[in-house]
């Protein structure tokens, strides 16, 4: 299958403020969140980033999302450049993070509409969509109440309806189940692997191995902004769960845990 | 790609109109509470300057002259005749607020008067008013008093009168009237009642959105980062100048109340192309602002900082504002209307004068929409930037 991404030789630093260095204990002023990150994913398939807070992960898949600038390197996502083509990558995508909010004023029918308008779809396309996928996620039943009166998972599935108004090829999620409860993780995850079924590739950052596991197709493990090890999961698992095999390539990395 | 502009300014004005708290604090509160406000101060004034007609002075008078008898009887007060020795408790019950006035008349006044030769070189009779300034019936009753004896003594020795003939010597036209009345309040008004309204609301919409983190929300769209800014500063322009409009007609409302109602001036001398002109200042003048304050906003990670950080310039343009206070004339001269945001408040000058120049007009405005299209390149640079965007 062809590669619809392709991350090559990525590179992330942030300077640290005094307070920042406090914070993180170090005598450092510059932080290095990503180093030469190299991957690729296939049209079709789940890649999953997994690794431990702070390694890198989001910062990964907020250069992906162009929401932040690699300091070098570059990726492609089905054939634009992160680096000199950001509107049209944006084009492309769908990217959800919880760092990304709504506007608690609207509905979450009017904030469908809103961002359909943005991303040029036609009404009618945009009607059959949103009824498919608020009927899926149950947003029917609060799409005319504003976003302030929601609960976190109805916001986690509105959030997720806009970020795919555009039946994006490309998918990112950082930390998908992140803060839900167990039934709208259930719905959100189930969501996921049907996607892939209809093609879609998608990226998902994850700590939580039952997830990965569960639904990733391959691998990327990132320890302190290093990709130290990517696969296919049976490649990575090497005959261990993974949660064994990343404490072993953990304490490879690191030394300790 | 303009339609992204449109669809956002929907959007900016959809979260406005759709908000009766901000709707009610930033466009009609401050009209209402202007006219509200001046209003009450111009009747305070107006009660503080002014007694009721039916009002009876209490006066105290010593040595009281058939002249004067004769004089007071057109005043409604109650005339006390009171010897020498009553003098001192009568001044205390002047300055206790129980009495208006009290008059000293020399002995045998009126024969002193007629023997009185001004070429003499001594010293002419003298009558004392005593009264009391803090209470207004009592300042009214001097001044009243005051008159009637200068027109007494002119009338003894009348060698000319000054506008006696009963005609209208003010040859001030109705018109230069209202110029001179619009041109001295409602520039430095105007200035501050627009800044006033960019400031309520362009902190929340950039900070604002930066805090709650619904601005990365809209940056992950294929929206240009410059139609954002355009849709954003239109839509924010627009809201300000409705809270602009709010202010000004409070003010217009209450301004006779404040002035006393100037005989003839009227807002009805303006031509259609002095409203032109003037819509086009403030349209340009809102845009600067709504440019400069987003900036500032843009550079705040919270409402709150954003609008400790906005709250000098407003010093500074109420200090721009009051340089056009009661001038009734405009600068002569180009190089003013280079400077932004006095450029402005000379052409209001000039627009309320009636002696507005074209081209300082076209200088004005140009520099303001040169201005704030800089300042719409620097926000676009700024919504590019990842520090200022996400730095929390």
């Amino acid at each position: 299958m062809p590669d619809i991404i392709r991350v090559t030789g990525l590179n992330k630093s942030f300077k640290l403020s005094a307070k920042q260095q406090k914070l993180e204990n170090t005598k450092e002023k510059v932080i290095h969140a990503v180093n030469n990150l190299s991957f690729t994913a296939d049209k079709g398939e789940i890649f999953g980033l997994l690794g431990p807070n702070g390694a890198g992960k989001t910062t990964t898949l907020r250069m992906l999302a162009t929401l932040i600038k690699p300091d070098s390197g570059d990726a492609l996502l089905d054939g634009a450049s992160i680096a000199n083509q950001p509107e049209l990558v944006r084009a492309k995508i769908g990217f959800l993070t919880s760092e990304l909010k709504l506007e608690e004023f609207f509905t979450p029918d009017y904030l469908y509409d809103f961002f359909c308008a943005l991303h040029g779809i036609d009404p009618a396309v945009r009607n059959a969509r949103k009824k498919e996928i608020f009927n899926k996620f149950g947003i029917n039943e609060f799409a005319g109440v504003k976003v302030a009166n929601l609960s976190t998972g109805m916001k986690q599935k509105t959030s997720l309806a806009i970020s795919l108004v555009h039946d994006p090829g490309i998918i990112i999620f950082d930390e998908p189940t992140n803060g839900l409860d167990v039934i709208t993780a259930k719905v959100v995850t189930e969501y996921l692997i049907e996607l892939r079924s209809r093609g879609k590739t998608i990226i998902v950052s994850t700590h939580i191995f039952s997830l990965v596991e569960k639904i990733c197709d391959r691998v990327g493990i990132i320890i302190k902004g290093n990709m130290t090890a990517c696969g296919t999961l049976d490649q990575i698992r090497a005959g261990k769960s993974l949660e064994d095999r990343f404490f072993d390539i953990y304490s490879e990395t690191v030394g300790t845990i | 790609m303009r339609n992204n502009v449109l669809i956002i300014i929907k959007k900016e004005l959809a979260r406005f109109f759709g908000d009766r708290r901000l709707m009610l604090s930033a466009v009609l509160l401050p009209g209402i509470m202007i006219y509200v406000m001046y209003t009450f101060m111009g009747d305070a004034l107006s009660g503080m300057l002014n007694t009721d007609e039916s009002y009876k002075y209490t006066i105290s008078v010593v040595n009281m002259p058939e002249s004067f008898s004769a004089m007071a009887g057109n005043l409604n007060a109650d005339f006390t005749v009171i010897g020498a020795d009553e003098i001192e408790a009568r001044k205390i019950a002047v300055s206790e607020k129980k009495e208006d006035l009290l008059v000293l008349f020399p002995e045998n006044f009126d024969a002193l008067v007629a023997a009185y030769d001004t070429k003499s070189g001594e010293k002419a009779p003298q009558v004392s008013l005593y009264y009391n300034t803090t209470r207004t019936e009592s300042t009214t009753i001097v001044n009243t008093m005051t008159e009637m004896l200068d027109a007494y003594e002119s009338s003894l020795a009348n060698k000319f009168d000054i506008n006696a003939g009963g005609e209208n010597y003010n040859l001030a036209t109705e018109k230069d009237t209202s110029g001179f009345m619009f041109s001295s309040m409602l520039p430095m008004l105007l200035m501050i009642f627009l800044f006033t309204g960019c400031m309520a609301i362009a902190p929340e919409s950039i900070a604002g959105e930066k805090e709650r983190g619904t601005i990365a929300t809209m940056l992950i769209t294929p929206v240009k980062r410059s139609e954002l800014v355009m849709g954003k500063i239109i839509a924010l322009a627009i809201v300000a100048l409705l809270s602009g409009a709010s202010s000004t007609v409070g003010t217009l409302l209450s301004l006779p109340k404040m002035t006393g109602a100037i005989d003839g001036a009227s807002a009805a001398f303006y031509s259609p192309a002095d409203y032109i002109m003037l819509a086009a200042v403030i349209l340009s003048t809102v845009l600067l602002f709504v440019s400069i304050i987003s900036i500032i906003s843009a550079f705040a990670k919270t409402i709150k900082e954003a609008q400790t950080s906005v709250a000098p310039l407003m010093i500074v343009v109420v200090l721009i504002g009051i340089t056009g206070l009661f001038t009734g004339k405009s600068q002569s001269g180009a190089a003013y209307y280079l400077i932004p945001v006095y450029n402005s408040v000379q052409s209001m000058v000039g627009i309320f004068s009636f002696e507005a120049s074209m081209p300082y007009i076209i200088i004005t405005v140009a520099v303001n929409l040169i201005l704030s299209t800089v300042c719409g390149f620097v926000l676009t640079k700024m919504f590019n930037s990842e520090k200022i965007m996400f730095n929390k």
